[in-house]
């Protein structure tokens, strides 16, 4: 039998890296002086279970390295060792270095002593721990005493005196599997003594009152004779001596069994067929996969079996139909719909994990950063069962730890300053996730100092960012910090890097349809609130006419549309197109400019606004009519087509026609590019002047 | 068929340890952990042999051996622990609690199959 065991490499790596994780949370509990022993006893279990795997797939680093780990732990779980603030760090330094052991391992890439070598020795140092490389050598000189020799010993005469004590029936064992065991190991006289058999009524059956001498004549070991018995050994009295080699081997009578010799004791474990250790050259690279639970995949058949069934009814329906089926029809045709959208949204589930994922991680980042720094610092996580689809999870991870990074550097003060304005020493994050709309709400706010804004306005003004005598909102103050460069920590410190990173953090999160907003009060603190989309392949949109061509705006980006009064329409210079919304002036984007299309209205209080927002500012964007608003599927341009500027995907339309979803953040760059370019034809808009009038 | 109740809270194990089972021709019936299995033994034929984990949560292996070995069905029923070389006290605690037998982790599958293969003859 040959058994592939790198099939189960890739459910190893899973199962590791949850274990990590909640060793993680769990030391993260752990404080020296109060311990509580099931938290111990759930990271012993957690590493002794990495560990486990690790020896069975042949993994020998991980599993030399979590050996100490599980020492450790195991001198705390029995009480020999006590838990300090010291071991604590070392512990999760562990978990660090397993992660990266098994990421390595993952990827096939060589594990370096330098991954774990110097955690390895401090862990060492704190527990005193048998300095043998771990328990696979000790198992494997075990294997090999238990099944070959390493010389084949000359054949001998063996007499084994087995006398079972009364209870050995009751742990499952049974002396006929012995006596057959060591008949295979050569040849094996046996002699059943039946003397202390007591009466029948007597008899308890679950009781053995047997004792055996058996004669074996065979090229083996005392080890190897008394491995046989390894189970039993405590429920027996065992004998084992080497008759002189001249005793004939008795031959008495019909207790003689005589079996060959079979090749087994010098076979089996000695060359296993799966050498775990080497997956063959084959690389093993890092799946895409997703764990779903069960009840979202029965869900989804379920779907798919109502959606079968309705459309049989609709077949029936069609292959007579008249005008009397109307009714029917419509019904069903309403039913259709429902399947659809619920199984839709089955399929959505699929892709769909509680933000706990992402958040899981933070406790340890805050953890390790508040030492750092020497702060106190306690986080709240909030909301995590709030799911989302896992490509937005992915993408959401770094500009969120670039966040509480930044909360945690800039915004929490150190105690002894807190401590002088009146708050308690130790500081708060929180994180939140809820739904709202259709959209995902992270809140991460901190009652740290708040962003102080009289420096960022001064630092804006020294940069030229704005201008002397610009009177800013204290939301565009606040706006300011997502600006490229942007800076006001006056020191530029490791943890939350130059001030490049509000900016980059804006981008990420526009890149996959989000906004992000931020509130601040001097003095008590800041909230960042970065809302989501559900999914990426999935957008609600509002469908926009343009001439003859259809456009989607997203509904997110979408604040409110309105028809302008030829008074609230105005140009800047001459050049660009503004107009008046209440006491604000926009610019004014106009669709069939930008994409090169016929336009069908030209003036703007025929046509209609849409004001969209796009972080940076408001604009319109000058459309002929809104048409419905509908769910679509995003389609690619990019893999199907190219990157065009300005669109960031299409989808196809109920009557199969194809819209192109409009960028909006695109938009802008666009429009600031090419905003004074004349329409492409006077004429157009004299024909059109025409149709108007 | 021997049916075989396979018992670790490790997917990887479960899995591999089911996988090399049904090859070598048994019947696999899986449990996360002791309570688990308990409740899989319950109304149902006892198994022809249990193969369980010594450390597990809820219930650990020891602990389902002694609750298996007060069943009637299970009186005799070979049990083996998975036992780890670095906890030898682990054997004799399972004996005393009337386990079989153990198999020392890691082991490859060979061993596995050849052991079990041994005890059920």
């Amino acid at each position: 039998m040959s058994i592939d065991l790198t099939q189960f490499h890739q459910t190893y790596f899973e199962e590791s890296f949850e274990l990590l994780e909640s060793m993680e949370t769990a030391l993260l509990e752990m404080s020296p002086g109060s311990v509580d022993m099931d938290v111990v006893n759930d990271v012993f279990r957690a590493a002794h279970s990495i560990k486990g795997g690790a020896g069975t797939f042949g993994f020998q680093e991980i599993s030399d390295f979590t050996h100490v780990v599980e020492a450790l732990l195991d001198g705390l779980r029995s009480e020999q060792l006590r838990v300090s603030a010291p071991m604590i760090e070392e512990l999760l330094a562990s978990v660090d270095c397993v992660r990266t052991m098994l990421e390595k391992q993952r990827s096939n890439e060589e594990i370096l002593p330098s991954d774990w070598a110097a955690v390895h020795g401090r862990l060492e140092g704190l527990v005193d721990v048998p300095r043998s490389s771990g328990p696979t050598n000790a198992d494997v000189a075990h294997a090999t005493a238990e099944s070959a020799p390493p010389e084949r010993p000359e054949a001998l005469d063996w007499k084994i005196d087995f006398r079972p004590y009364l209870d050995l029936l009751r742990t499952g064992n049974d002396p006929l599997r012995l006596v057959t065991e060591l008949s295979e190991m050569g040849t094996l006289e046996s002699h059943c003594e039946l003397g202390e058999l007591p009466d029948f009524d007597d008899l308890d059956p679950e009781e053995i009152h047997l004792r055996w001498e058996l004669r074996l004549h065979a090229a083996t070991t005392e080890a190897a004779i008394a491995n046989v018995f390894d189970w039993v050994s405590d429920q027996c009295n065992l004998e084992i001596t080497v008759l002189p080699s001249d005793a004939p081997v008795a031959t008495k009578d019909g207790h003689r069994s005589t079996v060959a010799a079979s090749p087994r004791d010098n076979a089996a474990p000695t060359q296993p067929t799966v050498d775990p250790g080497k997956p063959e050259g084959r690389r093993m690279t890092e799946s895409q996969s997703i764990r779903v639970a069960i009840d979202k995949v029965d869900d989804l058949i379920n779907m798919v079996g109502e959606l079968v069934i309705t459309q049989s009814m609709l077949q029936q329906i069609g292959e007579n139909f008249d005008q009397t089926q109307l009714d029917a029809l419509r019904d069903k045709l309403a039913l259709l719909g429902r399947n659809t959208r619920e199984l839709q949204e089955s399929v959505m589930r699929i892709r769909m994990l509680p933000i706990s994922f992402t958040f899981n991680r933070f406790p340890r980042l805050v953890h390790d950063l508040s030492r750092k720094l020497d702060k106190q610092v306690e986080l709240e996580l909030l909301g995590q069962q709030t799911e989302l689809d896992k490509t937005v999870m992915e993408k959401i991870s770094d500009p969120l730890t670039h966040l509480v990074r930044n909360a945690l550097d800039h915004g929490i003060e150190q105690p002894e300053e807190r401590e002088r304005v009146g708050k308690p020493r130790t500081g708060t994050i929180s994180m939140n996730a809820y739904h709202e709309g259709g959209n995902i709400v992270i809140e991460i706010a901190d009652d740290g100092a708040g962003i102080n804004k009289s420096r960022v306005l001064e630092q804006a003004r020294q940069r030229g960012l704005v201008s002397p005598d610009e009177v800013l909102s204290d939301d565009d103050i606040n706006h300011l910090i997502f600006h490229p460069g942007f800076s006001t920590a006056e020191t530029v410190s490791d943890i939350s890097g130059r001030g490049v990173g509000m900016d980059v953090v804006r981008k990420n999160i526009a890149s996959i349809g989000g906004a992000i907003h931020l509130t601040s009060a001097e003095g008590e603190g800041s909230t960042v609130t970065i809302r989501l989309p559900l999914t990426l392949s999935i957008l609600d949109g509002q469908t926009v006419r343009v001439g003859r061509e259809n456009f989607i705006l997203p509904l997110v980006s979408i604040l409110e549309s309105i028809q302008v009064r030829a008074n609230d329409v105005s140009r800047i210079a001459g050049k660009t197109e503004v107009f008046k919304l209440r006491d604000e002036y926009l610019p004014v984007i106009r669709l069939h400019r930008i994409f090169d299309v016929e336009p069908g209205r030209l003036d703007l209080t025929e046509g209609l606004i849409v004001v969209v927002d796009n972080d940076r500012q408001r604009v319109g964007v000058f459309v002929d009519e809104l048409l419905g608003q509908q769910q679509v599927v995003i389609k690619s341009l990019e893999t199907n087509f190219k990157k065009v500027d300005g669109i960031s995907g299409a989808t196809i339309l109920g009557d199969g026609t194809v819209a192109l979803i409009l960028d909006v953040p695109g938009l802008v760059t666009l429009h600031d590019r090419h905003g004074d370019r004349p329409d492409r034809a006077k004429s157009v808009e004299r024909d059109t002047e025409v149709v108007a009038a | 068929m021997a049916t075989i109740l396979g018992v670790d809270d490790s997917a990887s194990m479960r899995e591999m340890v089911s996988f090399t089972l049904k090859s070598a021709g048994f019947e696999v019936v899986e449990a996360v952990d002791g309570v688990d299995a308990l409740g899989k033994v319950a109304g149902r034929p006892p198994v022809d042999l249990v193969l369980a984990d010594v450390n597990m949560p809820n219930m650990d292996g020891i602990e389902l051996v002694r609750e298996l070995r007060a069943l009637e069905g299970y009186k005799f029923i070979p049990i083996l622990l998975l036992t780890t070389e670095a906890a030898p006290e682990k054997k004799e605690e399972g004996k005393a609690a009337g386990a079989t037998g153990w198999i020392v982790k890691p082991f490859n599958p060979e061993q596995l199959v050849g052991t079990i293969k041994k005890v059920l003859g």
